[in-house]
């Protein structure tokens, strides 16, 4: 897996979907070109994707969103006559390592989650038409659209074969959006989950798998009746028009990754990243007009762009810089002026995209299985929208006062309406209601402070980061920390840090992410899947799995 | 009254296994019944329902004495459940579970495995009685009439096999699942018969002799390898469906024959020599070669692609879990277990067509096609050899496996009959040279007139050498009485 993961696309060099067009209804087609899997060594037959077939859904997603206002349904089909999508290709996991596998399926769930938040959140509905068997993560994918149609045809099944056919789960939201989503019963769950070959027509709807099955002949009228249907019920403006997303500026080197706002170095040998976003240079733009106008290159969208980007790219390409430092530079001012452009303008629907890029975005950090830090330091713009990646480090630390002979202002935080829901995490709950769930008078406190500039004294004193050091002690400290954090195991920090950074209520989304941390990505470790003799990797051999029978 | 070689008519359904005993798949059975009729009265032979047919019904399952010649109103036919007896001591044969005893029962973790193959075989039996439906009416003899009547039969009769296994062994998916081969229909745009070949139409006679040769020869080639399994009532159930199944066979490639004799008289007795020359043939009353060689084109492709693909995870499961074996598996001196094996497998190769080694546990699908075109070659040559003895200077020839492919490897590709791969647009040039195009249906329907006199034959058909029970070719071996 040396070879750089890029997750930069667009349509016109999709090899595996096609977008098309008619008024407020798209049609999302997956048509998987089995010679152009990301890797060698398999073909993605029957409709099986892996992790650059997601590149090209996740990318259309986005831009559906962005690019097509006037789009309110999106109807996911094949474009293959007689398989509607088989699922993760199945030699592709055998062959993966296990970071591979766990990091393609994070990604796959993050895409899943983002169409249905597109549905709930922006008037996007999805709905998926299913032609052919839809098996494993093919029906993962049509679950999580809003409205599921199946052809009764005598041959068109959904399926979730993971557990008789490879000895795994169908674990990128499958069995949590079948009981959580779609309600299924769970003694019919279990039922379903054990039959290889799935359940098709009457049945699948009578147990809640699917919403409407329609025979052949009736089949492309209600696909169209239900998207007509669906996109009556969205807000979505019918004259607007989209905004281009033209490609981000990105120089790539060795050791460093540089975007317009976004800068990542790396350390090699300590195994760190210093990720430092860079604030906006111009005010915000005069009214919503001027924003579509800047289109991509409007602040806050170019800077979740970039910053998504870096995401993936240091979580796909760079698995063993395990600490990133999350610093920035620029005038808090701006950024708040920023913050305050957006919610004034939340109903415009480019605002609106904005702000839940944002959200998803920061999610993105919230799930990053990596030591994250945040140094507000002078000359810092941690505001608003920026003050919640100080909120999503496990640590922070901030300077007191300044270094000796910088004459940069000293680092404070502020904090701006869009601190207090605009950007939950998956347990539906702001970052900072999180933070402070056993004291809910924090949360009131820092609400009160709103728009004010906060020194490190206050902020520590007030919760919102960790420690306050001077210039006297901060390089010490800081070091300390990261060498201690270095010398922990990796697999240890991943699992202490997502379990603490996820306090309150479970939601559909923490129990995706939960579970597939926690069952799926146990039982890929274990030789019943993943030995010589386990069922993945004697998929398709013909020759049995042999299973060792403990109960674990 | 226990299993025995002898059929049991005291039951409304005629069986040698005891149904008598078993009343939970009695009562399955007596319940399916209706409904069978229902079908094989709308989609049966259309119009013939109240002939008498001169048809042959099992008695016994011995070997000699089980066919018994009557005549018969189809309805009244006695369909009933036939297995070949049970051998002593029979053992899976091959796979993971070699050398253990066969299985009487359904072992639980291959039942999924075991249903799906039998519901697969068992929609084929209904669908080509479908897809046959109206050949009654252009039948170029009674003889004809009759063999196509036969074959309906037993085509329901094996749906009534594979329908005892799913009601005896399957509980109450079993049941639905014999319900849904009542419900599927060949050709429907909404409820299809679950393989390809199978929603074909067959318009002609030509085409349905084609059928029987190619594709109940597929049929043949996956009842010898069920016959194989594990699983001892399907073993014997298809043990005994094979014998029915030669009769086919026997009527496909005997009317291909018969077709291609009286196409050479004609054309001897006309003085024509080239067998290209088709307005001149075709003027005759005869099919002239050249057409019949695209039907063989056509019905060979569609009969390759119902052994799916040829590197195939499903088959090497079947294998290996001893459900499905290969084709005279018992007669093959390997090990049986081919986990260190490789088998060659044609493959489509940076775009050449080449020979690849795989391992033979995933091979077994091409291995069973390379049986099959072996078995369709032998009879292509008796088709030459009867050419050759007429004196006309042609020679049928099967197209090569990449020719005209919708599933497996070649499904992307454009192939001419002798393997090279071709441009789309070299492709749309020749396909009606390699194919039969609108106008040579137009033309084979053209002589599909019925001719129902007894003893006579349409022009463009020989007469059999012999008749069917001994009977002459004048015999009356439909008694028409439309309704």
């Amino acid at each position: 897996m040396a070879k750089r993961i890029d997750f930069q696309t667009e349509p016109s060099r999709y090899r595996h979907w096609k977008l098309k067009f008619d008024g407020d209804v798209a049609e999302l087609i997956m048509d998987v070109d089995e010679t152009a899997g990301l890797f060698d060594g398999y073909q993605l037959k029957l409709n099986s994707y892996d992790l650059g077939v997601d590149i090209e859904l996740n990318d259309a997603v986005q831009r559906l969103r962005f690019e097509h206002p006037e789009v309110k349904t999106v109807v996911l089909k094949s474009g293959k006559d007689r398989v509607f999508c088989a699922g993760a290709n199945i030699r592709m996991l055998a062959g993966s390592t296990h970071a591979h596998k766990v990091n393609f399926c994070k990604f796959t769930n993050e895409t899943r989650n983002s169409m249905e938040d597109a549905s709930a959140n922006s008037g996007q509905k999805y709905m998926c038409a299913v032609r052919g068997s839809a098996a494993g993560g093919g029906y993962e994918l049509a679950l999580a659209t809003d409205h599921i149609l199946l052809a009764d045809d005598g041959n068109s099944s959904v399926s979730l074969p993971e557990l008789p056919l490879l000895a795994v789960l169908p674990g990128t939201g499958g069995l949590t959006r079948v009981t959580d989503k779609r309600k299924v019963r769970r003694d019919l769950a279990d039922a379903f989950c054990t039959v290889e070959e799935g359940v098709r027509g009457t049945r699948a709807v009578k147990w809640r798998l699917v919403d409407q099955s329609v025979p052949n002949s009736k089949f492309e009228q209600a696909v169209k009746d239900t998207a007509k249907k669906l996109a009556s019920t969205s807000d979505r403006p019918a004259d607007a028009k989209g905004i281009a997303f033209t490609p981000i500026e990105r120089n790539i080197e060795d050791d460093a990754v540089t975007y317009s706002g976004v800068k990542i170095e790396i350390d090699r040998a300590t195994r760190r990243a210093t990720l430092t976003i860079t604030g906006p240079s111009e005010p915000p733009p005069a009214s919503v007009a001027d924003m579509h106008k800047q289109g991509a290159q409007f602040w806050p969208l170019r800077l979740a762009r970039e910053l998504d980007d870096a995401i993936l790219h240091m979580r796909l390409n760079e698995a063993e810089v395990g600490v990133w430092i999350f610093k920035t530079q620029g005038e808090a001012a701006q950024v708040l002026a920023y913050d305050k452009f957006l919610e004034a303008n939340k109903d415009n629907w480019l605002a609106r995209e904005i702000l839940h890029f944002w959200k998803r975005t920061l999610k993105r950090i919230d799930v990053t299985s990596r030591s994250l830090v945040a140094l507000v330091e002078p000359g810092s713009c941690f505001a608003g929208t920026l003050a919640e990646i100080v909120f999503a480090c496990d640590r922070s630390f901030m300077l007191v006062g300044s270094f000796q002979g910088d004459n940069r202002p000293a680092a404070a935080i502020t904090l701006s309406n869009l601190n207090f829901g605009a950007y939950p995490m998956s347990n539906d709950l702001s970052r900072l209601a999180t933070r402070f769930l056993g004291e809910p008078e924090s949360v009131e406190a820092a609400k009160a402070q709103t728009g004010k500039p906060l020194d490190a004294e206050t902020c520590e004193e007030m919760g919102l980061v960790t420690s306050a050091f001077d210039h006297i002690d901060w390089d010490d400290e800081v070091r300390i920390f990261l060498e201690e954090r270095s010398s922990y195991s990796a697999d240890g920090l991943t699992g202490m840090e997502q379990n603490l950074r996820f306090a309150g209520p479970e939601t559909m989304e923490t129990k995706i992410f939960g579970r597939l941390t926690a069952w799926q990505n146990w039982i890929f470790q274990r030789p019943n899947a993943a030995g010589a003799e386990g069922a993945l990797k004697r998929y398709g051999s013909g020759v049995k799995a042999n299973f060792n029978p403990e109960r674990v | 009254m226990p299993e025995t070689t002898h059929v049991d008519y005291s039951t409304k359904i005629p069986n040698n296994v005891g149904l008598m005993d078993d009343q939970r798949v009695l009562k399955a059975l007596e319940q399916w019944h209706p409904g069978y009729i229902d079908w094989w009265n709308t989609m049966g032979p259309d119009g013939f329902q109240t002939s008498d047919v001169y048809l042959r019904t099992a008695v016994s399952i011995d070997p000699k004495g089980w066919a018994k010649f009557d005549y018969v109103k189809m309805p009244e036919y006695r369909w009933g459940i036939l297995l070949a007896p049970r051998m002593e001591g029979r053992q899976v044969n091959f796979g993971a579970h070699k050398g253990e005893a066969a299985w009487q029962e359904v072992p639980g973790e291959y039942r999924a495995m075991l249903r799906r193959l039998i519901v697969v075989q068992g929609d084929t039996e209904p669908a080509s009685v479908e897809q046959q439906r109206f050949l009654g009416k252009t039948a170029p003899s009674l003889y004809d009439m009759r063999n196509l009547f036969q074959v309906n039969v037993e085509e329901g009769r094996h749906l009534w096999a594979m329908v005892y296994l799913l009601q005896k062994h399957f509980g109450r998916d079993g049941r639905e699942e014999a319900g849904e081969l009542l419900n599927r229909r060949s050709g429907d745009a909404d409820k299809p018969r679950m393989l390809g070949a199978f929603n074909e139409e067959t318009p002609d006679w030509l085409s349905f002799f084609m059928f029987t040769f190619f594709t109940d020869r597929d049929g043949k080639m996956q009842l010898e390898s069920l016959a194989q399994s594990g699983f001892d009532p399907l073993s014997r159930t298809c043990r005994f469906m094979l014998t029915e199944e030669a009769h086919h066979m026997f009527v496909g490639e005997t009317g291909v024959s018969r077709t291609a004799e009286a196409t050479c008289a004609a054309m001897k007795a006309a003085g024509i020599e080239d067998p290209y020359d088709i307005n001149a043939v075709r003027k005759l009353g005869v099919i002239d070669l050249p057409t019949m060689q695209k039907k063989a084109n056509l019905h060979f492709s569609l009969s390759l692609d119902l052994f799916g693909s040829e590197v195939s995870t499903n088959a090497a499961n079947y294998y290996n879990s001893g459900v499905k074996g290969r084709f005279q598996e018992t007669r093959i001196e390997d090990d049986h277990v081919l986990t260190s094996d490789t088998y060659p497998v044609s493959k489509l190769v940076s775009g050449q067509i080449k020979m690849v080694d795989e391992p033979a546990l995933t091979a077994i699908n091409m291995r069973l096609r390379d049986d099959y075109v072996a078995d369709c070659n032998k009879g292509v040559e008796r088709w030459n050899k009867a050419i050759e003895k007429t004196g006309i200077n042609f020679r049928f020839k099967l197209p090569h496996v990449a020719f005209h492919r919708h599933i497996g490897e070649f499904q992307n590709v454009k192939a001419s009959p002798d393997g090279q791969v071709l441009s789309e647009a070299e492709w749309a040039k020749k396909r009606d040279a390699w194919l039969p195009s609108k106008a040579d249906g137009d033309f084979i329907q053209s002589l599909m007139q019925p001719c129902w006199e007894r003893g006579k034959f349409s022009s463009w058909i020989a007469p059999p050498k012999v008749g069917v029970d001994n009977k002459g070719g004048d015999f009356e071996y439909v008694k028409i009485h439309q309704g």
